[in-house]
Parts: C-alpha cells; sequence; structure tokens
C-alpha cells in the first residue's frame, strides 16, 4: 500500500499551477477592498484616494464580492479538483485538451467581466439583483466562468470513467470521488443562475427585452446561491478529511463516514435555496419553513464531519504522544502552516457554523435578515473555514507543483494566527452590530441614522480588518517568495493524503454508486422547488425595466 | 461487488444519534415560534406594476402614508424609491396595530423597522406585507439594507411613537 509514488507530470503540475495564480491574483485584489471597507466602518473613509480609479464603495465591494467569492473560490477550486482528480486516480485527464479549453473559457469570462466592472459599468455587487442593470459583458463574462467550469469537469468525467473501465469493481480512491462529486454538485447547483442569465439578464441587458421579473430572478439566484457555498466547502472539507489527518500523522477515521456525508450534501444543499429569501414577499410562507427544516437537516453531514475530522485529528495525536482528554490537540504539530492555518480555519469554520444555525432559524432571520450579522457569518466560513484552509493547502501544493521550498514558514504561520485572530475581531464586531440592527452593505461611516453605542464595535470592525490586512500580506509575501526563491526541495513534496483505518476495500458498494443518489438528488429538487417554481413562472410578471443606480 | 455493511464506531454512532437529536429540537423550536407564538415571515400578497404604482391615481401608493381604519389601527402604504421612503415620517400612539404595505417602484430595497420584528426585503412588482404592534413610545428608524444605488447610506426615515 505504498501508493505515493504517482506524480503528476510537469505540464499537469503547469495547468493545476495556472489555476491557483489566477485565484491568488484575484484574491489579492479582492481582499485589498476589504480592510478598506473595514476602515469606512470605523471611521477611516480611504476611498477619495482612490478616485479617479475606483469611483465609489460599490464598485470596490462588487470587486470584492466578485473576486473574493466567485473568482479566487471557483479558480482555487477547479485546479485543486483537478489535482485531487489526476492525483487520486493515478492517471492522467483522459482529454487534457477538454480541461484545457475549460480553463481558456473561464479566464475569458472573468476578462469580459472584469472590464465593465473596473469602468464602473457593473457596479451592481456579487448577487447582481435586477431590475439594477450591469453592461450586458457583466453578466456574459460571469457565464462563460461557470460554462468554463462545466467543461473542466466534463473532463473530469471521462477521467473517471476511464478509470473506472480500467479498475472494474475497485472503490474510487476518496479524494477523486469527493472531487467529482463536488463537480456534480456543482452543475446541478448552477442551473439556477445560467436560467436567470440567460432567460432574463443577457437579453434584458443586451436590450433583446424591455423588461425582467426581479422576484423569479432572485428564486433562481438562490436555487444557485446557497449550494454555492457548498461548493466552497466541500474542497476545503476534502482536506480536511483526507489530509489534514496525514498531515498530523494520523488516519482517516472512517472512510465510509466520509462517503456519506459527501452524499448527504449532494441530496441535500440544493433544495433548501429558500433559507435566502425568508423575508421575501413573492414566496409562501409554508413553502419557506419547508426549506427552513431542511435546511437543518444538511447540518447532520457538517456534525458528521466534525465528529470524523476530529477523531481522525485525535488519533494522529495520540500517536505523536498526545494525552488527555483536550490536552492532545497540544501535540499537533501547529509548528507546521499548513496545519496549523487548517486548524485555525477548521475552528472559526465551527463558530460559523453555529452563526449559520442561528441565521437559518426562519423567523430569527427577521431579526438578522441584511444586517452586518450576514457578513460577520460567512467571513468565519468562507472567508475563514474556506479560505484559510485553501491558503493552507497551497503552503505544501505550491512547493509541490513549482518544486519550491515553502519561503519562511515562520511567517506563513504568523499569517495563519493573524488571520485568525484578526477575524475574531472583526467577525465579532459585525455579529453584533448585526444584532444591534446595524445594515449590511452600507458604508455605514456615511449614515446619517448610526448612534452613538455603535461606534465602539464599528471600530474594532477596522482594527480587524487592519489585523487581516497585514495577514493578506504576509500570505502573498510567501506565496510570491516561494515562487521566486532559488531554494529547490530536496525530493518531492510528499502529498499528504491519508490512509483509512478501515481498508477502503471494506467500504459498502452502495457508496461508490452514482445513479441512485443522483436521481435522489434531483427527485429531492423537483419536490422542493418545483410548484414554486412552476407558480413562480406561471405568474410571471414581466414589469421591471432597467435602472442604473451608481 | 462485495455486500460489506457500513461500520460505525460505537461513539461515533451516538454522537449520530445525539446530532439527530439536536436538529429535531431545533426544528421544533422554530415550528413553535412560526405557529404557536404567530411570528410570521411575509407571504405574497398582491402585484402592482412598478412603472405605474406610483401615479396610478388607483393605486393606494400614489398618495403613500398612514391611515386608520378602525380606532389604534392603521394601515401604512410606504413607496420605497432611490433614495428616500415616502412618507419619511409617521406618527401613531403607543399601543398602535399597523400594517405596512410596502413597494418599491424602481429597484431592490430592504424596509428595516429598528427594534421591532419588522424587516422584509421590498421587490418591485411585489407588496410586502407585515404588522407589527407599538407598545413603547419612542422613536423608531427604519432604514434601507438592500443596496440600492450609491445613495443607499441615506435611505431611512422615522416612526414616532407618542405616549
Ligand atoms: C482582509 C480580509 C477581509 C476583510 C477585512 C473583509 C471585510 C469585509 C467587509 C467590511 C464587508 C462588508 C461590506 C458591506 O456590507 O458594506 C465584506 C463583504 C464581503 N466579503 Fe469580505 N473581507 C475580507 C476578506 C474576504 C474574503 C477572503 C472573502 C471570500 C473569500 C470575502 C467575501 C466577502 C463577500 C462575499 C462580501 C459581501 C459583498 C456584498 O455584500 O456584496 N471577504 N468584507
Ligand atoms: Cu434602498
Amino acid at each position: 500500500m505504498t501508493a505515493q509514488t504517482y506524480s503528476l507530470s510537469p505540464k499537469e503540475k503547469s495547468f493545476v499551477s495556472w489555476h491557483l495564480l489566477v485565484a491568488m491574483v484575484a484574491l489579492a485584489l479582492g481582499t485589498l477592498f476589504g480592510p478598506l471597507q473595514a476602515f469606512e466602518h470605523a471611521g477611516l473613509n480611504l476611498y477619495p484616494f482612490l478616485q479617479p480609479l475606483i469611483k465609489s464603495y460599490y464598485q470596490g465591494l462588487t470587486l470584492h464580492g466578485v473576486l473574493n467569492a466567485l473568482v479566487w473560490t471557483t479558480f482555487f477550486i477547479t485546479g485543486f479538483l483537478t489535482f485531487n482528480v489526476i492525483y487520486g486516480l493515478k492517471r492522467p485527464l483522459r482529454y487534457p485538451t477538454l480541461n484545457q479549453v475549460g480553463f481558456w473559457l473561464m479566464i475569458v469570462g472573468l476578462v469580459m467581466a472584469a472590464i465593465p466592472i473596473l469602468l464602473n459599468k457593473a457596479s451592481v455587487l456579487y448577487t447582481f439583483y435586477p431590475p439594477m442593470k450591469a453592461h450586458w459583458a457583466y453578466y456574459v463574462g460571469l457565464t462563460l466562468v461557470v460554462v468554463g467550469s462545466w467543461v473542466e469537469g466534463y473532463g473530469f468525467y471521462f477521467t473517471y470513467a476511464a478509470w473506472r473501465k480500467e479498475n472494474p469493481g475497485e472503490r474510487t480512491p476518496f479524494i477523486a470521488f469527493a472531487s467529482v462529486l463536488t463537480m456534480v454538485l456543482w452543475q446541478i447547483a448552477t442551473l439556477g443562475v445560467a436560467v436567470e442569465m440567460l432567460t432574463m439578464l443577457i437579453p434584458w441587458s443586451l436590450g433583446l427585452i424591455e423588461t425582467v421579473d426581479p422576484q423569479l430572478a432572485r428564486t433562481y439566484f438562490w436555487f444557485t446561491g446557497h449550494p454555492l457555498v457548498y461548493f466552497w466547502l466541500l474542497p476545503a472539507y476534502i482536506s480536511w478529511y483526507a489530509m489534514l489527518p496525514k498531515q498530523v500523522g494520523g488516519k482517516m477515521f472512517s472512510d465510509s463516514l466520509a462517503r456519506l456525508a459527501f452524499w448527504l450534501f449532494l441530496l441535500l444543499s440544493v433544495p433548501l435555496g429558500f433559507h435566502h429569501q425568508y423575508v421575501d414577499p413573492g414566496v409562501p410562507a409554508g413553502w419557506k419553513f419547508v426549506h427552513a427544516v431542511l435546511t437543518f437537516s444538511v447540518f447532520f453531514p457538517s456534525l458528521l464531519t466534525a465528529f470524523t475530522v476530529i477523531a481522525s485529528l485525535e488519533y494522529g495525536a495520540r500517536k505523536n504522544g498526545g494525552t488527555g482528554l483536550f490536552r492532545w490537540v497540544l501535540a499537533l504539530p501547529w509548528r507546521d502552516p499548513s496545519v496549523a492555518a487548517q486548524l485555525l480555519a477548521g475552528l472559526l469554520f465551527f463558530f460559523g457554523g453555529i452563526g449559520g444555525l442561528a441565521n437559518a432559524a426562519y423567523n430569527v432571520n427577521l431579526e438578522l435578515h441584511n444586517t452586518t450579522f450576514v457578513p460577520g457569518h460567512f467571513h468565519l466560513t468562507v472567508a475563514t473555514g474556506v479560505t484559510l484552509t485553501f491558503m493552507g493547502v497551497s503552503y505544501w501544493l505550491v512547493p509541490y507543483l513549482t518544486g519550491k521550498k515553502l519561503w519562511k514558514p515562520d511567517l506563513a504561520r504568523w499569517q495563519a494566527w493573524l488571520w485568525f485572530i484578526g477575524m475574531i475581531i472583526f467577525s465579532n464586531a459585525m455579529h453584533v452590530l448585526g444584532i444591534l440592527g446595524a445594515p449590511r452593505r452600507t458604508p455605514l461611516g456615511d449614515a446619517p441614522y448610526v448612534p452613538a453605542e455603535w461606534n465602539s464595535r464599528l471600530l474594532q470592525v477596522g482594527i480587524g480588518g487592519g489585523i487581516l490586512f497585514i495577514s493578506a500580506i504576509l500570505y502573498f509575501a510567501v506565496m510570491i517568495g516561494t515562487a521566486f526563491s532559488k531554494v529547490k526541495v530536496e525530493k518531492e513534496v510528499e502529498v499528504p493524503v491519508a490512509e483509512a483505518l478501515q481498508p477502503v476495500s471494506q467500504t459498502p458498494a452502495w457508496l461508490d454508486r452514482w445513479a441512485p443518489w443522483v436521481y435522489a438528488a434531483l427527485a429531492l429538487i423537483v419536490i422542493a422547488y418545483g410548484p414554486q417554481l412552476y407558480e413562480q413562472i406561471r405568474n410571471i410578471s414581466l414589469t421591471s425595466p432597467g435602472f442604473r443606480v451608481w | 461487488m462485495s455486500t460489506t455493511s457500513l461500520h460505525v464506531h460505537p461513539y461515533e454512532k451516538r454522537w449520530i444519534i445525539f446530532s439527530i437529536v439536536l436538529l429535531i429540537v431545533f426544528t421544533a423550536a422554530v415550528a413553535i415560534a412560526a405557529f404557536a407564538l404567530g411570528i410570521q415571515v411575509p407571504s405574497p400578497e398582491q402585484r402592482v406594476d412598478p412603472r405605474t404604482v406610483a401615479v396610478d391615481p388607483n393605486s393606494p401608493w400614489s398618495n403613500p402614508g398612514l391611515r386608520e381604519i378602525a380606532p389604534g389601527r392603521y394601515e401604512a402604504y410606504i413607496l420605497a424609491q432611490t433614495w428616500q421612503f415616502q412618507p419619511r415620517e409617521i406618527r401613531v400612539p403607543v399601543g398602535s396595530r399597523v400594517t405596512f404595505y410596502v413597494t418599491s417602484k424602481d429597484v431592490q430595497h430592504t424596509f428595516k423597522i429598528q427594534d421591532t420584528n419588522i424587516n422584509v426585503q421590498v421587490v418591485p412588482g411585489q407588496v410586502s406585507k407585515l404588522t407589527v404592534t407599538f407598545k413603547k413610545p419612542g422613536t423608531y428608524p427604519f432604514i434601507c439594507s438592500e443596496y440600492c444605488g450609491v445613495g443607499h447610506a441615506g435611505m431611512f426615515g422615522q416612526i414616532i411613537v407618542t405616549p
């Protein structure tokens, strides 16, 4: 079982590296605006200095949302999944050209979307709710990014099918299985936004139709919007389940339960998008309640994940001599920046999950909708649980791909801790402000209704943002330092893939069969969404012309 | 194909049971709040045409404001637009029960009254309806909390509840 000898070809390495490079450039530009927003909240408005390059807080916020939440994630994830499919299956892509076409489509889309944003012709934020109307290139560009990622996904499917033919009856290696599943989830999830783009926003922005239905557009959008977060999260889970345990000297506690959790995500993550629309006027309360219940059900695989991942870590820590009920945590290899980043990411993600439960609780949402509680929440999840994990992954993956030693691991470790500390301060203040009623998507330094009692919290938002800014600089310094370093690794970096405690051959066959799960997922979507979609489409009211309000 | 069955560690079994119970409790809590305590989220009310809703003389939003429908009971028709609410100020005596009907004549907004349960997305073409009883005198700001353009941060008004 010494399966560690497989290696990606130089071409494959460079293909994956390009994904990561684009992702990191996006993150570098995107995060830049985070601290600016945070400082603005604290009363330090730096936007006048960005004129005429960046014309408003909202042009910046559009960049922040699009570059971080859409570009950084999608490019890093497609790159990481490509790596996992090749490395996991220990075979090259079946049709590498297909994957390259997908990648280039994503690049073309990215450039197309970036131009109108940079020209201030698309300051509609990353949710682009109509009837705010952006330049058509923004919609077409974002659509191409998604289509490109689909094409890369088709490349995965062909590769997987080829592997299956060569290895009949064998269990799919976990990281490849989970990566293909993540792509399937993404392709189902993005149907909503694809329909929104193709039937409404693109023809409308091109002037082919005059008006749209903003309520129906929201329903399409959130069909995609919620499972989108699982598309971000599952690659981080892949690392936590299957890679982090190896990095801490342990094993995967249970291969079967890991797969079960992934199947449940595929099954449950789409049919609950109305929990983003609890306060929408055009969706019946009854359906909102149904989706609220389904929302709680998707916490189950996350709770399963918490157990399995912690058990795997504990197993590793005890093998390293860790003892005690909780003291074993100290026996984890915290000095490894990749490990430290992911452990800290997981810890904050746990609190993010609790906040999410509150937010999802139907009527509690009446208090929290569109308050700073929401960005407070998702900076723990996507901006830390996911982003800091990806940073941690890059601390071994980039050396693997480039053959260069990680530049200044000490700085990398500082980076992880500063992100953790900065985020605690930032996110805590955002949560509290949200409970006090502070609206999100608002330059609060400029709002006339801000009561004095918010001021100390707004200041904390700024302080947290400043610490995060330093952390981000350290991250890019380490990445650039590594890329340009002259110090090569002595031998190829070992890819951390943990073995399971129970041999994989003992994983039941029903956990490695696609059709029943995919059909069940589609059926559940039809049940949970079908009637309302039918209603809303039947009663479509195309009454909203477009507005440019920035 | 082998017929191995799912192997679950005893601790993990306990955790699974705990998780399921926890989520059932949460669901029950929400159900009780929704059905027994009557805390409600909005439901479809009526459709309007945002292009005419502010000018059509038959539309209540062509003359937005407060109407008393019975002693202590009011209807408030609020028109949201970039970047203001009409009316900007409402006065009601303490103990009043007010039903808000909010719509937009342009882009999306959110109508959120601070320190109350009222927080609703305002979508052009739809009417957002929610009811609240003002039990304490004071000033309740209402603010827009959905991005609606460059002037969004200044979009607010207030309800003055008189003793
Ligand atoms: C340097 C670290 C960061 C800081 C200080 C920061 C700060 C902020 C602040 C203050 C807001 C709220 C703006 C408003 O509602 O008016 C915000 C929004 C947001 N942030 Fe960040 N952020 C950071 C990193 C990230 C990362 C890494 C991601 C995602 C991967 C992210 C994703 C988002 C998204 C999606 C929004 C919502 C945008 C919208 O409302 O349209 N942020 N950020
Ligand atoms: Cu507004």
